[in-house]
């Protein structure tokens, strides 16, 4: 069986660590990290990796467009 | 060629040269005594003809943004009001220069202060002249005196306002804007061409971000003050080349004068009259016309100062305000005095005489 | 499945930043609507080729920088002013794409008169509204669409309307005017909802280009530093109270 999965690159260091991308995923893959960046904010980051389904709901909610997203099938 | 040859109200020849100059925009506010500058305009319809934009707008201040929006772009744009009008157009006159963008404000002043009268005054020459809103700037400013002139600098005026990209101010009055007289007017210009702009002004107007620039940002704003001083510095030094470079007075039996009259606009048509009552009774008196009242003509008259001139009288439709920059410019080597009516009043040549005699010439 | 690993290439790219984005690092706080309505107009001027063709007028308020973060000419307006701007430069160039980005406070209070007048001569433009009911730049103050009984600097003890007089919708009263063609309150609170807003944002746009009288775009945002909030609690507090006061959807067009 087919299974789409996605992933997501975050820019770090651009990265305000808002957190409204969290609670915007459908697969509760994020999570603000424990670490901070060089501004000093918690990054967001893929708590949950295996569970992205590259449905870009965090990209299109980040204030500042750190998220990349990428998707892919897996036949 | 021959020139067109009309006999024209003030205001109304504001309009039509505004449309010959090849003016891409006029947006204004009715307010008399200077309403015919755009009544004229809307029964003209230039833009079937010339493409020029005319618009009332909602207020006098919706009308200088409208004229900082169009002047953001490259566009010739204008306005005019009269002094309440101005009043309310000041703060974007200090936006205009903030932002370095050319334009031509029209004040046919009259009597304040508050909604004061609808007569003829030049109350509002500190406003014109020292920049009249907050920050350090400087309007550019023409004093006409006749109906010609209203005509002639509003070409003069463009020029200026785009040699320097400040805002320039004709400051006019309730006399020069209603009264009918001759005028020879300019043969039509063209507007131009979206292609001229974008040669003329590509490094600053908002023409669109091409490929092959980067984006063009108008912004009077800045956060550090270093940034913001150097920039000051940058807009002094700029008004430093305008008081170099564009100084325009008139003079009038000056050469051998002993007193010395300093008027411009009406009131100076007015102390002509004057000047020759004096020359009849035996006195050597002389005018000076500012024609820019900023910059101002100091050197001129400094120089008559210099000479031995043994007084001046600064004779204007107020209580006494172009006379600090005569007391600047002779520098205490002579008397100064003014002499003024004010509130829409227009004073006659034998008043400004016996205020010449009263308190210059016997005193 | 864990052994399954996405390929980082631009075939299975899915989302990135707008390229009409700067890289400059936007100087708005965590979480402000403001960073998401700037992404989306970014992307529609993208989408819909308009690069060259487009000038934005910002406001004073807190998205006065708007014009360091968009690939694009701007006009920065005194406040207020930005629809006499956005005025004069559109009857002057009536090719060119234009638009306004205004808060609460430029656009509802100092600038109702320009606001109102623009939209009533039909003006071929885009009006995008950021309404978080508080002034946000100056510190928190009360806006014009402050709530009833919300706290800000200049409401200490929560609105008044004895005092401080009451909020209103002013995409409701423009949308009685004959100049607008398209008038709607949107909101970027949760993913569906920023989609909605970006496709509002790109009719409004289309609409300008056609000449079909003039766009509002009221955008229900939050200011998570202004309401003392944290950033997702905001988008709560904005659902649960501003919404129901400003109620999302096509108002007209």
């Amino acid at each position: 069986m087919a299974k789409i999965k996605g992933t997501i690159i975050v820019d770090i260091e651009r990265c305000k660590g808002c957190g409204v991308c969290v609670p915007s995923c459908p697969a509760n893959v994020l999570a603000l990290s424990h670490h901070v960046n060089g501004k000093g904010y918690n990054y967001s980051y893929m708590a949950n990796p295996d569970a992205c389904i590259g449905c870009a709901s965090c990209a299109i909610m980040c204030p500042d467009s750190v998220i990349t997203v990428y998707r892919q099938k897996f036949e | 060629m021959k020139k067109e040859v009309r006999l024209m109200k003030g205001n109304e020849v504001l309009a039509e040269a505004a449309i010959r100059c090849g003016a891409d925009a006029y947006f204004g506010y009715p307010i008399t005594p200077q309403s015919e500058v755009m009544e004229t305009l809307m029964e003209l319809q230039p833009w079937e003809t010339t493409g020029m934009v005319v618009l009332q707008a909602e207020s006098e201040v919706a009308a200088i943004n409208m004229v900082y929006g169009a002047a953001s772009t490259g566009k010739r744009v204008l306005t005019s009001s009269s002094s309440p009008g101005v009043s309310l157009m000041s703060e974007g006159f200090s936006y205009l220069a903030g932002a370095e963008l050319p334009c031509v404000v029209i004040n046919v002043t009259r009597g304040g202060p508050g909604l004061g009268t609808i007569q003829p005054s030049q109350s509002d020459y500190f406003q014109a002249t020292k920049g009249g809103a907050h920050g350090d700037f400087h309007l550019i400013t023409l004093a006409p005196s006749s109906v010609q002139e209203m005509h002639d600098f509003v070409f003069d005026a463009f020029e200026l306002a785009f040699k320097y990209r400040n805002p320039v101010m004709i400051l006019s009055d309730g006399v020069i804007g209603q009264m009918m007289e001759k005028v020879v007017l300019a043969d039509q210009r063209p507007r131009r061409t979206e292609a001229e702009v974008i040669a003329a002004e590509k490094d600053w107007a908002l023409t669109g971000k091409t490929a092959d620039r980067e984006e063009h940002v108008i912004t009077s704003l800045e956060l550090d003050p270093y940034a913001q001083e150097r920039f000051n510095e940058k807009l002094i030094a700029k008004y430093n080349k305008v008081r170099e470079n564009e100084v325009r007075y008139e003079t009038y039996k000056t050469e051998d004068a002993d007193y010395i009259i300093v008027a411009f606009g009406s009131a100076a048509r007015i102390c002509t009259m004057t000047v020759d009552m004096a020359r009849e009774a035996g006195y050597k008196v002389g005018l000076i016309r500012p024609i820019t009242l900023f910059p101002f003509p100091t050197k001129a008259i400094a120089e008559m100062a210099a000479k031995g001139a043994k007084g001046f009288l600064s004779a204007e439709l107020n209580h006494g305000q172009m006379v600090e920059d005569v007391r600047l410019a002779v520098n205490g080597k002579a008397p100064v005095e003014h002499y003024g009516r004010s509130g829409g009043a227009v004073f006659s040549p034998d008043e400004v005489y016996n205020a010449l005699l009263t308190k210059i010439i016997k005193k | 499945m864990a052994e399954l690993e996405v390929q980082i290439k631009e075939e299975n790219l899915v989302y990135r930043k707008s390229p009409l984005l700067t890289d400059k690092i936007m100087h708005y706080c965590p979480g402000c609507s403001h960073g998401t309505v700037h992404k989306l107009v970014a992307e529609v001027i993208d989408e819909l080729g308009i690069q060259e063709k487009t000038i934005g007028v910002s406001p004073v308020g807190c998205s006065v920088f708007a014009y360091n973060y968009l690939h694009i000419d701007w006009s920065q307006a005194a406040h207020g002013r930005a629809c006499a701007v956005a005025t004069g430069i559109k009857r002057t160039n009536p090719d060119k794409m234009v638009f306004t980005y205004q808060g609460d406070g430029d656009l509802a209070a100092i600038g109702t008169a320009e606001t109102i007048h623009a939209c009533n001569r039909g003006e071929n433009i885009a009006v995008i509204f950021i309404n978080n009911a508080i002034y946000g730049m100056t510190g928190g103050q009360m806006a014009p669409t402050t709530l009833i009984g919300m706290k800000t600097a200049t409401s200490p003890y929560g609105r008044d309307p004895k005092i401080h007089g009451f909020p209103y919708k002013i995409a409701d009263i423009v949308s009685q005017l004959s100049g607008t063609c398209y008038v709607t309150r949107q909101s970027v609170h949760t993913p569906a909802a920023v989609r909605k807003t970006k496709a509002a944002i790109k009719k409004a746009f289309e609409n300008a280009m056609a000449g079909k009288g003039l766009s509002f775009v009221e955008v229900v945002s939050t200011c998570n530093s202004g309401w003392k909030m944290s950033p997702v609690d905001a988008n709560k507090w904005m659902e649960e109270n501003l919404v129901p006061f400003y109620p999302l959807g096509d108002i007209k067009g």
